[in-house]
């Protein structure tokens, strides 16, 4: 290891999904490396722009139906309420350990200096417009010009 | 571990943060900042107030409560410091560091 000894100097999340759980692993992700003093940027592509799609942030959900972990057949997984139930059991427990909402991490993210991107195809997929977006994007990007916000040494990249 | 700051000897541990409050000062304080390359403004001391006296009513802190704080905001806390400003703090402020994800 010889680039900084091997040190992390920033890193590049890229968050394809908007299942709660998702999005809280990489928003911990993101805001936890701004508290080690490391650089992080955020690319948000395919489903997981709709964490920061201004109506849609406020009603993520938690999988229950293809998550193993929630120990729960996929048939009852499936059943009407049973999606709504979870999340709302997962945000009071999110509530207990001081985890923000998705709005307010997100303004906590922005504040700490965290590079928040929308994916250009995405973004043209879906039909969204920045004005739709949450307030602090700071810009819509190609894969490219996200690769390019990641260059130099000791830059990971995460995809989530 | 022992170690001398501001010509005081004052326990520290591994990582260089203090292990007994009672020995902190505002010599230690500055001695601590100057470690870090922050010279302490009447901005930065009231922070390290608010993050000791939260400290003092055992209250885990956190990135998000220092927001809520009214003291400062997230954005004015990585500004006055930068590079792991939670770290930073406390290790000026001569609390132990902070345990928290968020």
């Amino acid at each position: 290891m010889n680039e900084y000894n091997g040190e992390i100097r920033k890193m590049m999340i890229i968050l394809s999904k908007a299942t709660l759980e998702n999005v809280y692993a990489a928003f911990v992700l993101a805001n936890g490396a701004r508290m080690e003093g490391i650089e992080a940027e955020m690319f948000f592509t395919f489903f997981g722009l709709e964490a920061v799609h201004k109506k849609k942030l406020e009603h993520l959900h938690v999988a229950t139906v293809g998550n193993p972990a929630m120990h729960m057949p996929t048939l009852l997984g499936g059943l009407p309420g049973v999606e709504a139930l979870a999340t709302s059991m997962m945000k009071k427990e999110m509530e207990k350990i001081d985890m923000p909402d998705v709005h307010e991490f997100l303004d906590i993210l922005t504040a700490s200096g965290v590079k928040l991107w929308a994916c250009k195809l995405a973004m043209e997929m879906f039909h969204y417009k920045k004005e739709d977006m949450y307030e602090g994007l700071d810009g819509v990007l190609t894969v490219g010009d996200f690769y390019k916000q990641g260059s130099g040494l000791g830059t990971h990249m995460l995809f989530i | 571990m022992e170690k001398i700051i501001a010509g005081i000897p004052v326990e520290v541990n591994e990582e260089g943060y203090m292990t007994n409050f009672s020995q902190w000062n505002k010599d230690i304080g500055k001695a601590l900042a100057a470690e870090a390359n922050i010279s302490l403004s009447p901005r930065h001391w009231e922070v390290i107030s608010y993050i000791q006296d939260e400290f003092r009513k055992e209250v885990p802190l956190s990135i998000r409560k220092i927001g809520k704080s009214g003291v400062v905001d997230i954005k004015e806390f990585y500004a006055l410091f930068p590079n792991a400003p939670l770290k930073t703090a406390t290790k000026i402020a001569g609390i132990p560091k902070p345990a928290s994800c968020i």
